[in-house]
């Protein structure tokens, strides 16, 4: 198999042990991003620094100073800011940006080795479920649905970080998830990414979407390269007064296989109306793999899942619509030509109506209202009570002693691009439903494949965890990938 | 609760983002039936209930307060669309 194929812990273990040298596994996933523009996830390709840093990787293996990340390829989602490399986070509104700084998260990546091939498509500032608002245009998903050529989407945001991940341009890509822009692009492309606990990885240099709700985390080929890779993402940063300064464990020891008399939750609340059967289906096979595996299975409430969508597009929209003031035209990024005689407001406006893209003029115009004089009552602040509702529900059934929840990660199988653009908005906000809850409840949540679809596409389970113990989680959820077997791979046609 | 021209236009302006005439109907309809989502939100009891305001109970930090950087005037321009003798330039403010 070429080496582009490889998890992080193979190549980890084949770089240590001299088997390839950090280079020739850069060059064999290089050759394979050149071959995959078809799929449109790589953005902005940085073969010089992969080069550079691979070459440094080889040194430090070399010397015995390897972490487990070095001179592992991988793609890095378009809304960290890397140095001196195009950082748009998928707008019109930052081409040509080309930051002076380095976000923290790829800093610690790079510090243990990591090497960037790229920078991958996504939704525009994040806001989407299948990466179809990027100024880039689509990426696409390696997937397609048995016997059709229909062009499928990898989900969104991190759509185009998901594409490389299951097509083996990369060995792994970062992701952002601020309602499940990781989780649900990873379950419909046949991979592993992980949510964070709020505050467990550093959000400074990551384009701000919603800061309440933004986690930046890893996207692999397993439950291992996450434990591996998150890791390497993890900690306290001062930069970021919202990161916890607690201890990091040791996440990919905790894969022990051992989750006999763990207590897994089932919300009664995550089956809803008009769920296809195979959803269906896939949660009780997922149900009898934990009880195989020696764990109890409890069925839970969570009374207030149900307002968890609204009360997230009142809450994300409105931070979104602070977030997003930055961009005025002044200091970076596009500023629209003017005609005599305009003013500043002119160029605000023209400048944002030039360079914000129709979803995002619309998230920023709701937030706007919901925060507006005589609005900010009845929706912003009934929606912030209704979110700690929805995290009251969690913490008392981990109180009863519930060590994780297992649900479905999607309410459904990748759709084709375009097959939702006649659609209102909110079709497209439902694909969030299970996984928004967990942002709102700032807890750490994965999502791991499970089974394939009547079409023969991907379909993923979601675990959540408790606040902080994504040790337990990633245990969960590396038994549930070891029961599932998952091994399928979307066929070459790219 | 339904946004009509006028309101919309009031939120356009509002988030200072031109959108043209013609285009508000358009705009009101969208925003209505996202704003009529949210009215699910009404059913809920939320007497006696604190709006969230932190995701995880922590004390934010304090840093000290001392200059850590500075001098980077070229690099704070770089990205700059018109920037002109150490500043950025934007249309004329004040008549």
């Amino acid at each position: 198999m070429s080496a582009n194929t490889w998890t992080i812990a193979a190549a980890r273990d084949a770089l240590r042990k001299g088997e390839i040298s950090a280079v020739d596994l850069t060059m064999s996933c290089m050759t394979a991003m050149d071959a995959g523009d078809d799929l449109n996830a790589f953005v902005h390709k940085t073969p010089e620094i992969a080069l550079d840093q691979a070459r440094a990787a080889d040194q430090r293996i070399k010397a015995g100073d390897a972490p487990a990340m070095c001179g592992i390829p991988l793609g890095i989602k378009d809304l960290f800011c890397t140095k001196g490399v195009a950082s748009q986070a998928g707008s019109n509104i930052l081409k040509g940006f080309k930051p002076e700084y380095e976000s923290t998260v790829t800093s610690k990546l790079f510090d243990a080795g990591a090497v960037m091939l790229g920078k991958l498509n996504m939704d525009e500032f994040a806001m989407g479920s299948s990466n179809e608002t990027s100024a880039y245009g689509n990426a696409v998903s390696p997937w397609r649905r048995q016997g059709s050529d229909v062009a499928l989407t990898p989900g969104g945001s991190s759509g185009g970080s998901a594409a490389a991940v299951a097509a083996d341009l990369c060995l792994a890509a970062t992701g952002t998830d601020t309602g499940g822009s990781i989780r649900q692009p990873a379950a419909f492309t046949g991979i592993v990414g992980i949510k964070p606990t709020y505050g467990r990885v550093s959000r400074w240099g990551v384009v701000a979407f919603a800061s309440s709700l933004d986690q930046a985390g890893p996207m692999t080929k397993s439950v291992r390269d996450a434990a591996i890779m998150l890791q390497a993402m993890c900690g306290h940063d001062p930069k970021d007064s919202t990161s916890a300064d607690i201890p990091v464990p040791d996440f990919e020891a905790a894969l022990t296989g051992d989750i006999r008399g763990k207590v897994i939750g089932i919300p009664k609340e995550y089956r809803m109306d008009g769920m296809p059967e195979e959803i269906e289906a896939l949660w009780q096979t997922g149900i009898a793999m934990m009880r195989d595996a020696g764990a109890e299975v409890r069925d839970i409430s969570l009374p207030h899942t149900k307002y968890a969508l609204p009360a997230y597009y009142v809450i994300a929209p409105a931070e979104a619509s602070s977030n997003l003031a930055r961009y005025d035209g002044v200091r970076y990024g596009h500023r629209a030509k003017l005609a005599a005689g305009d003013g500043i407001t002119e160029m605000y406006e023209k400048t944002r109506a030039e360079g914000f893209g129709a979803e995002v003029q619309r998230r920023i115009m709701v937030g706007t209202y919901v925060l507006s004089a005589g609005f900010y009552d009845a929706y912003y602040n009934r929606a912030r009570k209704v979110r700690a509702l929805i995290k009251r529900d969690f913490e008392t059934v981990f109180a009863e002693g519930i060590d994780a929840i297992l649900t479905p990660a999607t309410p459904s199988a990748a759709f084709g691009l375009g097959e939702m653009s006649d659609a209102d908005p909110i079709q497209m906000y439902l694909n969030d439903v299970f996984t928004v809850t967990v942002n709102l409840a700032g807890l750490p949540g994965i999502s791991v494949p499970v089974g394939l679809d009547a079409q023969g596409l991907p379909l993923g389970l979601q675990l959540i965890g408790r606040p902080w113990d994504e040790a337990e989680l990633l245990k969960c959820a590396h038994v549930l990938e070891h029961r599932a077997g998952f091994v399928a791979k979307a066929e070459k046609w790219w | 609760m339904a946004i009509d021209t006028d309101t919309a236009r009031k939120v356009a302006k509002l988030a200072r983002i031109r959108v043209e005439e013609a285009d508000l109907p358009k705009l009101a309809g969208q925003l209505s039936g996202i704003l009529g989502f949210m009215e699910e939100l009404n059913e809920v009891d939320v007497t006696g209930v604190e709006p969230m305001t932190s995701v995880t109970p922590m004390r934010l930090k304090l840093r000290a307060d001392v200059v850590t950087d500075g001098n980077i005037q070229p690099q704070v321009l770089k990205n700059a669309p018109d920037a002109r003798e150490g500043f950025f330039a934007v249309p004329k403010v004040v008549e």
